[in-house]
């Protein structure tokens, strides 16, 4: 979907992409992670030509962006920032519609998919279109933010740190929010962050940069399990290693089916974060699992979170 | 309008508005009071012209002064603020701090020599001088556009030109306005003094009183010319409450 | 990648999370720079100005009496020939153009602009003076347009130049100031003598400085109550939003009013106490009027100056230092004044200049000051009357802002 070839992008002196290659497939949530200074936000901004790179190219579908003009690329891009950037003199429902304005849609198709985007995010249509960026709650900005991003159904979603001034609750609930949305839509997602638990939780593959070279690429849990090199296992830190790497996996995978165990259920589409956390609570060493209606399924044993991967 | 009888009676515009339009047409009637304040004046009321005449004149200068002064503020303020015309921005902004030190008096002074005697000194000292407030309350307005909506708008794919119309005047309009509002008032004041250099203008009867020592003339002349300046401030506050309306959201 | 030889698209000027240096200031020392063989357009634009200046419009005009507009005698035509050192300055500037910015440079620039500046007025001098050898001694010989535009044209150079090296603003306030210097001693030894501005003032020169002085005793008369009255209402507002928001909306009201309609309306009522009260020496035109006019004016400045002066103390700093058990008056004298005292300072700096300009229309009323020569020039369509009027009121201006810039620096550290 998008390839960086070989781009190299300096600021003055200051060298913030060295010669980068990457190529991200459709349908993939790619999470940039790394340290301030690392080139990932300049990395980003390259692919909808918010930044020149000095040398290489990147591809759009195959296609050099700079064969493209700027803003038509852009348009179909979505883009999300750390500091939202609502429009404060425009509503709710005008601000959704800012690209698809400029795409030239019909007014009833704008007004249909404002209305269909604010029910995603649980923003109820008649209470919000009209209402002003200043009158919401940051949260509730950066939802909008997101809906205005995913406005004209763009292939890709560019994400810079669109969380990090957010609060930890809310955080939590929007990254839950874009993890379904990734689930049902299959959109490209790309996203910067330095957080590293918001980057095991959403990403597919996460690619680790630091002053502007790639260090490691791979799925979460390569980075956890086979770190490239001391500078990833510092990055991502080794105190609660093990807690990021039952972060990665649910009861479901470790679930001792048709058994049974006394005691408050935990639901199966659990982490086994939580399952971990649970046992320490509850002073237990088995616990019975549940589904999403509340049937029990089995139970697990604290044992089983031991478990080498079979 | 939809505003209750009640909400007209106590809105200062409507009474100052109110006031200006009755001085302007019935000064004529109030000739007796005059005439019993001032006994020794053989002429207490400003006949040369109709204060109606003077207002009308005045307005169109301070009109035209302030079109053009704003249209020039507004462009060269944008031009300053892109990145082609960054660089003289130090120098607008020099020129513009040097500038509201020069008397508007000083302005009129020196236009005159050069053009001669009328309206058209008149107008380009206002031009000039109104050109100022404008100015730096563009370059203001337009740094005050918080920097995440212009990311947000580059990102969703406006061009520059789009941005700027959309995006950068509109979130500037308040701070502009209040530039434009303190061109506007400004003029109004320079124009009075305009009719030293042969405009014919509210400032009239008093510079006329003045060199004649006609204090009842004088007198006209400040109360309309002073209400024109409270109504013009006062409406074009209103006009900027009303055009930047989001802002009052809670 | 072909690099474009200008930057025409806008550069982001932050980016999130990166503390990256704005590329344009990164090519050094905080001095932009253009691309491509022109490096300064701003100087560009000023030389051509002066250029254009000096080829289209006069230097000087020759005039055989002061009622008379003068002939026009452009550079070229000058009698006396051009000294070397202004050749070097002007040639400094036009090179600069096209040379990399540097802190070098600059300085470069900001010298050879003010040898221009001096320069080209003692070029005047000296030209009045060769001319005025041959002529009549009714014959004028006046600054012409020419003159006017490049000398502007210097001085935004030096602003400009000024501007690039990152001085600090106190700095650079007193540089303007000293600019001033050579003129002033160019006048004083004579050199300037045989121009019609100066043979203006020599005809006139007592007038002249008894309308400096009575400027001057019109500004003192109304910055003196104004600060005696604005600063305890001052002190009021910021207590009290009761008290602030009527009495603010009041002096904005003060503000709007034609300053010659206020100086106007207070003539009735000062006649009426001044017959009132015979013995004090009052008088309903002149100075009183001007005074009480220009004190309300200077008010709201000073109100709202040292208002939101003492608003913006960060209320968690008085929330310390009542921690640290200083009592009301304590906090009053040690933190919150010392804390508001730039914005005031610069509140009375605005006040400060805006009183000078506005001294000049109180000749109308009769209060005298340089107005009073601004006015006669005007009746008789006389410049340089106009004049005399006026470049002094600049430089009292300059002068009173270079002064309080220096006052601000010297209490907050220089500021940028």
């Amino acid at each position: 979907m998008i390839e960086w070839q070989a781009v190299s992008k300096s600021f003055g002196n200051v060298p913030a992409v060295k010669e980068l290659s990457l190529t991200i497939a459709p349908g993939e949530f790619v999470v940039l992670i790394g340290a301030s200074g690392s080139g990932k936000s300049t990395l980003l901004r390259m692919a909808n030509r918010l930044v020149d790179p000095d040398q290489g190219r990147v591809l759009f579908k195959g296609q050099d962006t700079r064969a493209l003009r700027a803003e038509d690329l852009r348009r179909r891009m979505g883009y999300a920032i750390q500091s939202i950037g609502l429009f404060a003199h425009w509503t709710v429902a005008r601000n959704i519609a800012t690209v698809p304005e400029l795409l030239g849609w019909p007014a009833a198709r704008i007004a249909a998919r404002v209305d269909e985007l604010l029910a995603l995010f649980d923003l109820d249509p008649g209470l919000y279109r009209g209402r002003y960026p200043q009158q919401l709650s940051g949260g509730q900005q950066q939802r909008v933010g997101v809906a205005r991003a995913l406005a004209a159904d763009p292939e890709v979603l560019l994400m810079d740190e669109p969380f990090g001034a957010l609060d930890p609750v809310t955080r939590q609930a929007l990254q839950g929010e874009l993890a379904r949305i990734h689930r049902a839509s299959g959109k490209t997602i790309v996203l910067v962050t330095h957080d590293i638990d918001e980057a095991l939780r959403l990403a597919s593959r996460i690619v680790l940069l630091d002053r502007g070279c790639i260090v490691q690429a791979g799925p979460p849990a390569q980075l956890l399990l086979q770190p490239a090199s001391d500078a990833v296992s510092d990055f991502i830190g080794r105190s609660d290693l093990g807690l990021k790497l039952l972060g990665l996996l649910s009861v479901a995978d470790r679930l001792r089916a048709g058994e049974s165990a006394p005691g408050e259920p935990i639901l199966v589409s659990a982490s086994l974060r939580e399952a971990m956390s649970a046992f320490v609570v509850r002073q237990t060493d088995r616990l019975p699992v549940v589904d999403a209606q509340g049937r029990p399924v089995g139970a697990i044993g604290l044992n089983d979170l031991l478990r080498r991967r079979e | 309008m939809s505003l209750p009888r009640s909400r007209w009676l106590a809105d200062p515009l409507c009474w100052a508005l109110a006031a200006l339009l009755l001085l302007t047409f019935g000064m004529p009637r109030l000739k007796p009071l005059f005439a019993a304040l001032f006994p020794a004046l053989d002429r207490p009321l400003y006949e040369q012209d109709s204060f109606a005449a003077l207002l009308l004149s005045h307005l169109a200068i301070v009109a035209l002064a302030s079109a053009v002064a704003t249209g020039l503020g507004i462009a060269a303020g944008v031009f300053v603020t892109r990145a082609a015309g960054r660089e003289f921005r130090p120098l607008l902004e020099t020129l513009v701090a040097v500038g509201q030190t020069v008397p508007p008096v000083a302005v009129l002074a020196i236009a005159v020599p050069l053009i001669g005697f009328g309206a058209l000194p008149a107008l380009i000292a206002l031009t000039l001088y109104g050109l100022l407030p404008v100015l730096s309350a563009t370059i203001a307005g337009l740094g005050s556009v918080p920097q995440g909506a212009i990311d947000a708008a580059d990102g969703a794919g406006m061009s520059g030109t789009q941005r700027l119309l959309r995006i950068e005047l509109p979130l500037a309009l308040p701070v502009l306005l209040g530039g434009v509002r303190s061109s506007v008032i400004g003029s109004i004041g320079t124009a009075t003094i305009a009719s030293t250099v042969g405009a014919s203008t509210l400032g009239s009867p008093i510079i006329v009183g003045l060199s004649g020592f006609n204090p009842a003339y004088v007198i006209q002349g400040a109360l309309l010319v002073g209400l024109l300046a409270l109504v013009t401030d006062l409406g074009l506050a209103r006009a900027g409450r009303h055009w930047a309306r989001w802002q009052q959201v809670d | 990648m072909r690099k474009r030889l200008l930057p025409l698209t806008w550069l982001p000027k932050a980016w999130s999370s990166e503390p990256l240096p704005d590329p344009m200031t990164a090519m050094g020392q905080g001095l932009p720079g253009g691309r491509g063989w022109v490096r300064n357009r701003v100087l560009g634009l000023l030389v051509i100005g002066a250029i254009g200046a000096a080829l289209s419009l006069s230097f000087v005009t020759v005039a055989p009496n002061r009622l008379v507009s003068g002939a026009a005698v452009a550079l070229q035509s000058l009698m006396v020939a051009v000294p070397w050192d202004l050749w070097a300055a002007a040639a400094v500037l036009v090179i600069a153009v096209f040379v990399p910015a540097t802190q070098l440079t600059q300085v470069a620039v900001a010298l050879a602009a003010a040898l221009l500046f001096a320069g080209l007025a003692g070029l005047a001098g000296s030209e009045a003076a060769l001319r005025s050898a041959g002529l009549p001694a009714l014959a004028r010989v006046s600054l012409g347009g020419g003159f006017w535009l490049m000398l502007l044209m210097a001085w935004l150079a030096f602003a400009d130049a000024l501007q690039r090296l990152d001085l600090p603003l106190g700095w650079r306030s007193l540089a303007h100031a000293a600019l001033l210097g050579p003129l002033v001693w160019l006048v004083g030894a004579g050199a300037l003598d045989q121009l019609s501005l100066l043979k203006e003032y020599a005809n006139r020169d007592e007038s002249f400085h008894a309308a400096g002085l009575r400027h001057l005793q019109i500004v003192a008369a109304a910055l003196a109550p104004s600060l005696l009255i604005g600063l305890p209402l001052g002190f009021a507002a910021a207590r009290s939003d009761r008290v602030a928001e009527p009495l603010l909306a009041l002096l904005n009201l003060v503000q709007t009013m034609p300053s010659i309609a206020l100086f106007a309306l207070l003539i009735g009522p000062l006649s009426a106490l001044a017959a009132a009260l015979p013995g004090w020496g009052l008088s309903g035109i002149g100075l009183l009027p001007a005074a009480v006019a220009l004190t309300l004016y200077a008010l709201l400045p000073i109100v709202h100056g040292l208002s939101s002066g003492l608003r913006q103390v960060p209320a968690a700093v008085l929330a310390a230092a009542a921690g640290m058990g200083m009592t009301p008056r304590q906090r009053l004298w040690r933190v919150e004044m010392p804390l508001a005292l730039p914005v005031l300072l610069a509140a009375l700096r605005v006040t400060t200049v805006q009183v000078i300009g506005l001294a000049v229309v109180a000749a109308l009323i009769g209060a005298g000051g340089f107005g009073a020569l601004v006015f006669q020039g005007l009746a008789s369509s006389a410049i340089d009357l106009v004049l005399l009027g006026v470049l002094p009121v600049l430089a009292l201006a300059a002068v009173a802002d270079a002064g309080f810039a220096l006052l601000i620096m010297a209490w907050a550290g220089p500021q940028r």
